[in-house]
Parts: structure tokens; C-alpha cells; sequence
């Protein structure tokens, strides 16, 4: 046998890749959701302009919808853009953009009329109350027509959406056209003008199917890569690592991208840990509100409702008091039971089956457990498997459910991500337009010309995929205005190709220097693998950053400690190092992992109070302190001086109670 | 539960434009071995058990096996994917089997309306462009603080 001190991938990478260079007007980087609806509208505005889409994966099925989803989350529908508003500000512990999330709501309904037809199946109810699923669902006319969907919830429809992200990428690629659309190339740095000052120019990446790296110049960017996931020790930790509940590709690229350019992040102090059905995290939405079950503690007790509960909601009065308890605090809740030797918790799938099935025929019922199924199945499939294999049926064994390890997202019930403008309306107060050259551009950062949508726009939660899409277009539209008024610019890079070459296959260079010093290929002194790093930041963040190892709690001395760390994680990814394309890109997405938790944790430092309990405790600021911080925190790296700033700004409330 | 691959069903696509499994895998996972021409799991457990590369194999010859770290042994779920269904195949370790049939579209792949002539007018509204071919009137709020 050959000493094992050679590349492991198939796709070797060489020392001197081909260099590519093009020059756009508008870029678009990512392919999820966010950027499909963006790849659909851009065109309706620019058709004449120079478009180019890069996806690290294959838009057919890239992004947090790739696997596919059992129900849409936002559709306004017969309710008001302004309680939307209030849903989100009550459910985020009330500091979010109501501006952000009003406008949203008058556009994520068209995004989901153009769902339905382009082919996703939407359930309706029929005129005798049953529900209608599949092609079934036309008979009752489309939801533009005005049929009626089934509701989970007041702003939850189903689908039948295993092929969601097929259908939607289908409408993307047809819109933009093949020739302006990159697969498996991954876009690892943004570029800042060398003339103008804070003005965005380009984007360096990489291909991860050939030795090739792309330098992109551009008038305009959209960066849209979704979340952060795989930053916290995961409660599965052999195999099952993978089985994260957000897309575990999803590195915190959208964040650390834009951040290392300069612009301004909110809110990354806030972050998602759902409650899912354990280890398999499966979806709990459809039962607790489509199947009606109730969750129960280790004694059997539903105790949601108990004493101690109700007093423990007191607490963090008045959003422990409203009529929705929040997500965080529901957390609060589960967690305070397993706490207090309560646990596990229970999903009495068993009794909630038992009371539906009691009043409907013996089909009727066959069509409910179908249903139970597809709700997995259609998003999760792994967590019907963990049911197969341990002969769980849900209407004869309960199924225990458990909060995750952190997740950083933007879209989803959390609302951290980049400082973005609102739209240019009289209501819009002023402080949340940013102008350049004296015109607002809905969703641009603070750099200019660089916008961002999806997990990316911060302190506006709740769009989930339709809103993703829907703002995705609307970014298509700024994005054009914005190419039409500065159509004069000309992007120039103040690095050579050969530093930008550098730059990218940095950890390539080093393993072909360093890789025949040792027999073993993953140790040598000289470098490190991707895949230690991500374990070193994982341990950290566990221990130290209010991980599952303290049940969500940090310190100030802890947060203190762990800066540390991160600074010598940021320090050691210059010694990162890769034999093959795929260990390439596993060194990059490590290298945008750190910067976000930085972040994450920057601001958790500075927030001087516990906002979110349930996500996470600052033990030294236990309880929300409105009085000092009924604020947002906003921060900003400054890439010429390599250090942060980090500070409050105004919560401005528009939409009243 | 990471993907695997069987050996004898494996035949690295080669009778196509692309090896399947490695165009959609999202997390660029499934690679194809060129000398054997078998295709692979590069990173089990970096793998989201999306199912994207079960569903695309020509041949039939990729599968899924619980994540060693909390799925006991002996079941399965296997999808046929249709152009307007997916059937599912979902075998108990006590053997029990159940089947499920779903609807996944309405229309024929490749149907889907992209308003390719469809231009926008006015720029300078908010409107996205089927908005605006829809007369759709932006709703304000109903107050304001």
C-alpha cells in the first residue's frame, strides 16, 4: 500500500489554475430561493444588461429548499401586510425592520401565484371543507383567482413540495438563460473599487469541478448564500452531523462576504435554535398545527400550560404574556422543564391522531397518516427513516422532540444579517433609507451597489421561501435602477490576478509545498485540514459560545475566552490547507464559518441583556432590559483598519399595536 | 443517513452528458471514481440525506442507510420520482412496509412560464414586473405610530 500522504479527492488541484475573468453589469451570487427570484425578475428591467449568476451547486436543487418543503410559510393572502408586521415584531421579542417586513408582505403573495403556475401543487379547501391536494387542488381555481388554501396557520399554506426548488430554479434558468448562469462555482471574496471609496467592483471565486478561478467585475452584486449552519457542535456528532436541520452547506458566506468588504451586520446576535423532532429534526409546524398535538414532559404532564410555566412566562412579560408566546420562549419552556429533571419531551402524536381520527371515517384517517408522512417525507426524508427504523408509528408510539444545536439565518424564525434600505416611502422614516449619489435603493447594504436578500437582509424575519423569492425580485428591480443610473461606472480592482490566484488557492499552494513532509496526509505541522478546523470552532463555540454543552448559556468571562480563540482560528486559516477542489471549498466555507460565530459573538458581548431566552442566556444579564436596550446592535468590520465597530441604533416603531 | 452506492448498478452515467449524481448533489459530495467509472459518497457525513442523488440515478443505484450514530439498522425508504408523482417505499425494521404516493407537479417539466416577454414600464415604481401587467395596487400601512 502507498503511504497515504496523497490528494484525496478526484479532483486534484494544481498549483497554477486557468484564470477567467469577466465584467458584468449586474452579478448575482448564490442560487437558492433569493436568487432565483431574483435570476426571474431581472431581465423584465434590464434586458438589456450584462447578467451573470454564480451557484456553488447546481440551482436545481441548491439552497434550503433543495430537498423540497411541505408547506409554504408566508402567504398574506386575506390578511393585512400590518399584522404580518405584528406577527414578526412579536414573535423576534419586538425590534425588527417593520419596514423591511410590511414591504415584503406586498410582494410574497405574486411570488407565490407564479409558484402555483409554474407547476407546485397547493392544497385548497373545497366548498364542503375537504381538502384538496395535487392537481386536485386546480379543480378549485388558483390562489390568484382567489381559491381558498388550507391553513396551517394564519400565514402557513400547504403544498405537495418535493419538486418546490425543481420548479422554481426551472422558472430561474429559463428567465436568465443558460449562458448567464455558473454552476459549482463558488464565490469566496467580494471586491471593493480601487477609486471609489466604499463602492462595490467585483468578486473572486473559484470552480469546483476544474482548476479555474473566476474574477468577476460588476456595476451592481446581489449576494444571497443563505445562512450559517455546522458553527456549533451539532447534537449528532459521528454520520448524523449532516443531518442538520438548515442546509449544511450553508457557511455564513452571505454574511462574512459582505461584512469583510464593510458592511454593516444587524441583529447577529439573534440566532435560531428550533425545536425538531430529535435527531432526525423533522418538522413539528404541521403537528402542532394541522394535526393539533400537544407536547408532553417526562411525567406525561402537558405542561405548556402548568403553574410553573405560566409563571415562568411572567417573567418576560409582555411577550411571554401575548397571546403567541414566541418561539424563543417556547424553547424557554422545553428547556426549563429538561432543566429541572422533567425530560424528555414528548410529541403525543399518539393521542392527537386518536382525537382527529375519532370523528373522521377509516379513509379519511388513512389519508390523515399520508399526510403525516408527506409533512416528512417532502423536506425531511431522513427523519421518516429514523421512524422506519425504529418502528414508529405515530399513531401508536410518541416521538420525543428536542431543541437544536444554533443556527444563524435571516429568513426562517431569526433575524440576523445586514444592515439593508428600506423602500423610498414617505412612511419609511429616514434612518432606515441608504442613499447613494441621493437615491434610495430598497435592499442595498451599506456598501454601495452591493444588496443582498433571503438570510442575508437582517432584522426581518419570517419571509421563509416565498419571501426569499419575493425579495430576491425586488433586489432584481433596485438592482436595475440602480445599473441605470450609474451606467457610467467602471469597475477597477486594485489586486493583480496573480494576488487574487493567490488569495484563492492559498490552501492549495501550501499543501502541494508541505503535503510529502509527512507520511499522512491530514497531519503535518505546516498546515491544517478544513475538517479540524471546523471541529476546533465547533468545540469552542459549544463550550464557550452558548452551545447545547450549557444548555444555551455564556458568560461574559466565557465570551471573553472565546474571542480569544477566534482570533487564533482567523490567525491559523492562513495555514489552511487543501488537496483537492472539494477540500478547496471546505476551506473556504470554514473560513466564512469563523467570521460569522465572530460576529455572533461580538454582538452577544455587547448586548448587555438576555433578549432571547430560549436562543440563548447571557448568565451576567439574565431577562430583557428594555430600558437600555430595546434597540438594535449593529456592526462593522472596516477593511483598510481590520477593525470592528460595534454599536446601537434606533428601533423606530411604525406599525402600531 | 448517508448515500451509498451500489457497485453493480453504478455505471458512472457513462452512457449520458453528466454523471447524475455529481451534477445534483448540493454539497458537492457524489464524485465518480474515472478509472473504475463508479460513483461515490466523498464525505458520508457531510451528507443532508436530501435524496437529490437517489432520485436523479438513472440506474437505480444509489441508496440510503440510517445515520450510523442513531438509526438502528434494517430500514429503508427508497422515492421513484414521475414526472407528476413520487412513490415512496418505506420498510420498517420489524418489516412493516408502507407506501405513499404524492403529487410533485402540475404541469410538464420544463413548462414553466418565465414571461419571457414580459418588460417592465416604469422603473422608478416598486411594482415587480407581473405586478405591474396585473394593475396591482401597493398596499401602506392602515396607521402609522
Amino acid at each position: 500500500m502507498a503511504l497515504p500522504n496523497k490528494p484525496l479527492g478526484e479532483l486534484k488541484a494544481v498549483r497554477d489554475p486557468e484564470v477567467e475573468e469577466r465584467e458584468v453589469d449586474i452579478l448575482i451570487v448564490g442560487g437558492g430561493m433569493a436568487a432565483c427570484g431574483t435570476a426571474f425578475e431581472q431581465k423584465k428591467w434590464s434586458p438589456d444588461a450584462k447578467i451573470l449568476l454564480c451557484d456553488k451547486a447546481a440551482m436545481e436543487r441548491s439552497g434550503a429548499v433543495a430537498q423540497g418543503l411541505s408547506a409554504i410559510n408566508t402567504y398574506i393572502g386575506e390578511n393585512t401586510p400590518d399584522d404580518y408586521v405584528r406577527m414578526v415584531r412579536n414573535d423576534l421579542m419586538g425590534i425588527v425592520r417593520e419596514d423591511l417586513i410590511f414591504d415584503l408582505g406586498c410582494f410574497v403573495d405574486d411570488s407565490v401565484f407564479l409558484f402555483e403556475e409554474w407547476g407546485l401543487p397547493m392544497w385548497k379547501l373545497s366548498d364542503d371543507g375537504k381538502k384538496m391536494d395535487g392537481k386536485k387542488g386546480l379543480k378549485m381555481g388558483t390562489l390568484k383567482e382567489g381559491a381558498t388554501p388550507v391553513r396551517t396557520g394564519k400565514w402557513q399554506i400547504m403544498i405537495n413540495g418535493e419538486s418546490y426548488k425543481r420548479i422554481v430554479a426551472e422558472a430561474a434558468k429559463l428567465a436568465l438563460g443558460d449562458d448567464n448562469i455558473l454552476e459549482r462555482v463558488f464565490i469566496v471574496e467580494l471586491l471593493l473599487d480601487a477609486n471609489e471609496e466604499n463602492r462595490i467592483a467585483g468578486a473572486v471565486g473559484f470552480s469546483v469541478r476544474e482548476n479555474k478561478v473566476y474574477i468577476i467585475k460588476c456595476n451592481t452584486m446581489m449576494v444571497a448564500c443563505g445562512g450559517a449552519v455546522n458553527i456549533y457542535q451539532p447534537r449528532s456528532v459521528g454520520e448524523g452531523k449532516g443531518r442538520a436541520w438548515y442546509p449544511v452547506w450553508n457557511a455564513g458566506s452571505t454574511y462574512t462576504m459582505c461584512m469583510k468588504v464593510g458592511a454593516e451586520l444587524t441583529m447577529m446576535e439573534n440566532r435560531f435554535t428550533p425545536s425538531r423532532y430529535k435527531d432526525g429534526y423533522g418538522p413539528v409546524g404541521a403537528w402542532f398545527l394541522l394535526f393539533k398535538a400537544k407536547t408532553l414532559n417526562g411525567l406525561g404532564e402537558g405542561y405548556v400550560g402548568s403553574e410553573a410555566a405560566q409563571a415562568e412566562l411572567q417573567k418576560y412579560a409582555p411577550y411571554g404574556t401575548a397571546a403567541i408566546t414566541p418561539t424563543c420562549l417556547r424553547n424557554h419552556l422545553m428547556i426549563f422543564e429538561m432543566k429541572e429533571g422533567r425530560g424528555p419531551i414528548m410529541m403525543d402524536t399518539v393521542t392527537a391522531l386518536k382525537d382527529l381520527g375519532a370523528s373522521v371515517s377509516k379513509k379519511e384517517f388513512k389519508a390523515l397518516e399520508s399526510e403525516a408522512w408527506e409533512n416528512f417525507l417532502d423536506m425531511t426524508c431522513g427523519q421518516a427513516n429514523l421512524w422506519c427504523g425504529t418502528n414508529t408509528e405515530p399513531d401508536k408510539k410518541n416521538s420525543e422532540i428536542m431543541p437544536t444545536e444554533p443556527y444563524l439565518l435571516g429568513s426562517h424564525s431569526g433575524c440576523c444579517g445586514l444592515w439593508t434600505s428600506g423602500p423610498d416611502y414617505d412612511w419609511v422614516p429616514e434612518e432606515y433609507k441608504i442613499r447613494y449619489k441621493d437615491k434610495v435603493y430598497n435592499r442595498m447594504t451599506t456598501v454601495n451597489g452591493l444588496f443582498t436578500s433571503g438570510d442575508g437582509v437582517g432584522a426581518s424575519g419570517h419571509k421563509f421561501s416565498s419571501g426569499s423569492h419575493a425579495e430576491g425580485r425586488m433586489c432584481a428591480k433596485s438592482m436595475a435602477r440602480f445599473v441605470r443610473d450609474n451606467a457610467d461606472f467602471k469597475p477597477t480592482i486594485s489586486q493583480s490576478n496573480e494576488e487574487l490566484v493567490d488569495l484563492v488557492y492559498k490552501p492549495v499552494r501550501l499543501f502541494l509545498e508541505h503535503c510529502d513532509y509527512t507520511t499522512a496526509i491530514d497531519i503535518n505541522p505546516e498546515y491544517l485540514k478544513p475538517e479540524g478546523m471546523m471541529y476546533r470552532l465547533m468545540k469552542a463555540t459549544h463550550e464557550y459560545g452558548a452551545g447545547t454543552a450549557t444548555y444555551y448559556q455564556t458568560s461574559t468571562k466565557s465570551l471573553e475566552m472565546v474571542m480569544d480563540m477566534l482570533l487564533m482560528m482567523r490567525e491559523d486559516c492562513e495555514k489552511l490547507a487543501a488537496g483537492d477542489l472539494h477540500e478547496l471549498m471546505r476551506a473556504w466555507e470554514i473560513e466564512h464559518r469563523i467570521w460569522t460565530v465572530e460576529s455572533h459573538l461580538r454582538h452577544i458581548q455587547f448586548r448587555k441583556e438576555t433578549r432571547y431566552p430560549g436562543f440563548y442566556y447571557q448568565a451576567d444579564y439574565p431577562g430583557q432590559d428594555d430600558e437600555n436596550w430595546f434597540c438594535f446592535v449593529n456592526s462593522k468590520y472596516d477593511p483598510k483598519a481590520k477593525e470592528w465597530d460595534i454599536f446601537k441604533k434606533d428601533y423606530i416603531k411604525i406599525i402600531p399595536d | 443517513m448517508p448515500s451509498f452506492v451500489i457497485t453493480e448498478k453504478c455505471d458512472g452515467c457513462k452512457g449520458g452528458d453528466k454523471t447524475a449524481c455529481m451534477y445534483i448533489c448540493p454539497n458537492d459530495l457524489m464524485v465518480l471514481e474515472p478509472n473504475e467509472m463508479k460513483a461515490y459518497n466523498q464525505e458520508p457525513d457531510q451528507c443532508w440525506e436530501c435524496f437529490s442523488c437517489v432520485k436523479i440515478c438513472p440506474t437505480q443505484a444509489i441508496e440510503v442507510r440510517g445515520y450510523a450514530d442513531f438509526v438502528p439498522l434494517g430500514s429503508s425508504i427508497m422515492p421513484m420520482l414521475g414526472t407528476e408523482d413520487v412513490m415512496w417505499t418505506c420498510k420498517f425494521r420489524n418489516g412493516t412496509i408502507k407506501r405513499f404516493k404524492f403529487p410533485i407537479r402540475t404541469t410538464a417539466e420544463g413548462a414553466a412560464n418565465a414571461y419571457l416577454d414580459l418588460v417592465g414600464k416604469d422603473l422608478d415604481s416598486e411594482l415587480l414586473s407581473t405586478q405591474e401587467a396585473d394593475g396591482y395596487e401597493m398596499p401602506k400601512p392602515l396607521a402609522t405610530v
